[in-house]
């Protein structure tokens, strides 16, 4: 198996790992970084959320071998300490039922505000279309993302 | 603390709010091992009872005993604790229960009955803790324990001397369990009905290891299995050569009617699950939605020779009926789809069984595994980890007997892992349905009620009980069920999840056939079914709550005071105990209907914490109109059409409308949100739909049958 040096949440690590293993795969098994879910392994429910050099990008479908010098940042990277301004609006807005899909949801967010950073509500609605909640909390996570907008 | 606190042993039962008289045993002594790495339980902590432990600095730590599955059990629960303990929720420390029959009541997910059925448990949990510190803090000063007062973990005399909770906690253990302790007046709560924030939030959004998925061990497997394509087939031979040159594979194993293909990733199991070669046999013929309709639309027409309900004397009010009204709905089945595929964690040993995983049924689950097993119950132990959905799913314990199954064969710790499409194709579904429904109207008025119900694996497809039983003389219910080798499960709300549309969506036709305003019609059939209830007809609704909630969705929504350019739908239901009642409001955009505001009115007791409470109700319409618009599945020679997100449609946020919660204030013990407020929802779109269009609808999915763009 071949070995890739990945750059996850500005550690640096190597990995040994069929070229075609999804980045979801060697996160959660290879690094033990079981924020990022799997959900559906195709792209269409976004729970596999990451930032590839800041841009959030789908993790199931993405080869390992395709990274190359990109950084890499997942939900547990996401802030040192738990308090980027998403995460404290899911608190205050108490946005999570089940919770599995959020870790995606707040990816998303996190890219949407880092290149927008006072999106409209339709803009919200387009930026996380892509992210599927099956507890249905979409008004609370678009509340939470503007509440953390306006910071 | 890492240590295992063992205390005096005693036993107290205390009886539980519903079913009258049911004793539950609280066995006092728990060795109840917390985990490592909550720095802020000191290792001195005193177990108080079941489900509290409390430490020299005054850290509280309640067990929350259910499985929690999004419906907010693991915060709502031990803030009850809190209440009656009299202890600041800041200084509580939440911790997931395993399967512990001892000690708690009823861990079960489901049904919407989790507050309903522990409300007095956990009070009186509680409040028993709290007079066994007064009475060990009064026992210390020398006084009666009636001298003493709490507030927040400290307690006062009448001389003005304090000691807190946690400084007594050590003498508290000691002291005898007092009886009958008296519980707070609600109108004194200071925790019960204050928004509280998920005790699990920090978790959640920083991506702890929190869900099954995320459970490890070391020296386990990963195992992904392959089962047969279409439901009624076999397995007839396989070849795994190519599966084992996939890198990480390390054993494939048949079982059953499926193979295990364990390996050291999930990545490796899932390449080598789709590198098996098999082949299946089978008649699967019958097995399609073509075959299940046809068997279905029959029974419709056939008369029950065991009516479900028979009240007055239908035949003859239909005979003598000015006009019959005759409708039929369609229902098709449905899979959960929780976002957190099938998985469930085990290690078989030659002597014992670990099962860890998310389970909304922990005790079925183990006597399901040890029956496997053939080991006694108490060889086996389930652990729960919070569950990312299960909408009924998870009530089954299919996926941890493969487990426990692959794990004894692989003599190996094994993580069972469904793909998504495992998930979708070997599924137990909400079985699909149809209802013919009749009413007989004579002089503008309804003068009998005829429903037929039929569906695929189901015991009773009719709510015999429910509303509109009762309101009318003649009435009529009928059931006929259709067998199939298609597994079907609870779906959140079963029967009712569709039952409930049909029903409303009728009524919104009937009462224009007769010329009513569908409130009011509403509103007059619950009057007509308190006079019936005087002259001894039996049903399991109340009518004041069942016309308060209506009374306030219509008030909330301005019905029929709607602008120009919004339609209204009405749908009201009670269903869990709990009494719900819906508007809908359409606008038209592009010529197509759009759904722009929910109003939902709920009567579901004291609500214990009520930004939890908003969101699970809210979750509850949005699943339903998701369901209703988009929710398609079927199957031809037993093979499901749809495997995954981009065949099966879920709601996403662009379709999402603004939901209004409004609960009815009350003082009565809390029922449960889980499930209520999704069955009516349907209805009441479809009523706002045909006041928008003129367009009635009879089958899920809407989308479909108003031809919309990608349904």
């Amino acid at each position: 198996m071949p070995t890739y040096k990945l750059t996850v949440n500005k550690k640096k690590y190597e990995v040994n790992a069929d070229a075609d293993t999804p980045i979801l795969w060697v996160l959660r098994d290879h690094l033990n970084l079981v924020g990022t879910k799997y959900g559906c392994g195709i792209a269409q429910c976004g729970a596999c959320t990451i930032h590839l050099d800041g841009k959030a990008t789908r993790s199931c479908v993405l080869p390992v071998s395709s990274i190359g010098n990109k950084a890499i940042t997942t939900i547990e990277g996401l802030s040192e300490d738990g308090t980027h301004p998403l995460q404290e609006a899911w608190a205050t807005h108490d946005v999570p039922q089940c919770g599995y899909c959020q870790a995606g949801q707040i990816m998303t967010a996190a890219a949407l505000l880092a290149s927008n950073p006072k999106p409209t509500e339709e803009e919200i609605v387009t930026a996380m279309q892509g992210n599927i909640c099956r507890c249905a909390t979409y008004n609370h996570i678009k509340d939470a993302i503007l509440t953390a907008s306006r910071k | 603390m890492n240590t295992t606190t063992y205390n005096r042993r005693s036993f107290f039962k205390v009886s539980a709010v519903a079913g009258g008289g049911i004793l539950f045993g609280f066995n006092m002594l728990t060795a109840q091992k917390t985990e490592a790495g909550v720095a802020e339980v000191l290792a001195d902590a005193n177990q108080i009872n079941g489900y509290i432990q409390i430490d020299s600095k005054g850290i509280v730590t309640i067990m929350s005993a259910n499985p929690e599955v999004g419906q907010n059990v693991k915060t709502s629960m031990p803030m009850i604790v809190a209440e009656e303990l009299d202890v600041a929720w800041k200084n509580v420390i939440v911790k997931q229960a395993p399967l512990d029959t001892k000690n708690f009541v009823r861990q079960v997910a489901g049904g919407s009955q989790s507050l309903r059925f522990s409300w007095k448990a956990l009070r009186t949990a509680g409040a028993t803790a709290r007079q066994m510190l007064i009475n060990a803090a009064a026992q210390k000063w020398g006084i009666s324990p009636s001298e003493c007062t709490t507030n927040e973990g400290v307690i006062r005399n009448s001389k003005g001397q304090t000691v807190t909770y946690g400084e007594i906690a050590a003498e508290a253990v000691k002291m005898e369990v007092p009886k009958d302790v008296p519980l707070k007046n609600p109108k004194d709560f200071k925790i019960i009905g204050k928004n509280t924030t998920n005790v699990d939030i920090k978790a959640i959004t920083t991506g702890k290891p929190l869900f099954g998925l995320d459970y490890k061990r070391e020296g386990m497997l990963y195992a992904v299995a392959l089962r047969p394509p279409a439901f009624g087939q076999t397995l007839a031979s396989f070849d795994d050569k190519e599966t084992r040159k996939v890198n990480g594979v390390k054993d494939v194993i048949k079982f059953g009617n499926k193979i295990a293909v364990l390996a050291t990733s999930t990545w490796a199991a899932i390449k080598g699950q789709k590198a098996l070669k098999a082949t299946w046999t089978g008649d699967t013929k019958a097995e399609s939605t073509e075959e299940h309709d046809k068997k279905m639309l029959a029974f419709l027409d056939t008369p029950s020779s065991a009516p479900k309900r028979n009240d007055g004397d239908v035949k003859t009010a239909f005979a003598n009926a000015d006009k019959v009204l005759e409708r039929t709905f369609h229902g098709p089945f449905m899979p959960h789809n929780s976002m957190e595929p099938m998985n469930f964690f085990a290690n078989v040993t030659a002597d014992k069984a670990e099962l860890v995983g998310p389970t909304q049924r922990p005790e079925e689950t183990r006597k399901q595994v040890a029956t496997l097993l053939g080991m006694k119950e108490d060889q086996v132990s389930v652990e729960m980890t919070r569950i990312g959905g299960g909408f009924g799913r998870r009530l089954m314990w299919d996926f941890a007997l493969e487990a426990a199954e692959i794990s004894k064969l692989a003599k190996k710790p094994v993580q069972l892992v469904f793909t998504r499409e495992d998930d979708m194709t070997a599924g137990l579904y909400r079985p699909a349905t149809k209802y013919k429904f009749r009413v007989a109207i004579k002089d503008k008025k309804v003068t009998a009620y005829h429903l037929t119900g039929t569906g695929i694996n189901g015991q009773n497809f009719v709510r015999e009980t429910f509303f509109p039983a009762g309101a009318f003389e003649n009435l009529l219910m009928e059931s006929h069920n259709v067998e199939s080798k298609i597994t079907t499960a609870p779906w959140r709300a079963p029967i009712t999840n569709f039952l409930a549309f049909a029903e409303q969506a009728f009524f919104d036709e009937v009462a224009r056939e007769i010329g009513a305003d569908p409130v009011q019609f509403r509103l007059d059939l619950f009057e007509q079914a308190r006079v019936n209830a005087q002259k001894g007809m039996k049903f399991d609704y109340d009518v004041d709550k069942s016309i308060g909630v209506i009374k306030l969705a219509a008030e909330k929504s301005n019905w029929g005071k709607a602008e120009k350019g919004v339609y209204q739908g009405f749908s009201a239901y009670y269903s869990h105990n709990t009494y719900v009642a819906e508007v809908a409001e359409v606008v038209m955009q592009n010529n197509q209907p759009v759904i722009k505001r929910i109003v939902c009115a709920i009567d579901c007791g004291i609500v214990v914490n009520p930004v939890a409470a908003i969101n699970q109700s809210e979750g509850g319409v949005i699943d339903g109109i998701g369901h209703a618009m988009f929710g398609d599945f079927s199957f031809v020679d037993g093979k499901p059409q749809a495997n995954n997100f981009n065949k099966f449609r879920l709601i996403r946020m662009s379709e999402v409308p603004k939901v209004e919660i409004h609960f009815v204030p009350s003082l009565n013990d809390p029922t449960g949100l889980g499930e209520p407020t999704l069955p009516p929802v349907g209805a009441a779109i479809a009523n706002a739909i045909f006041a928008a269009t003129g367009k009635r609808l009879y089958s899920f999915p809407f989308a479909k049958e108003l031809g919309m763009q990608g349904s």
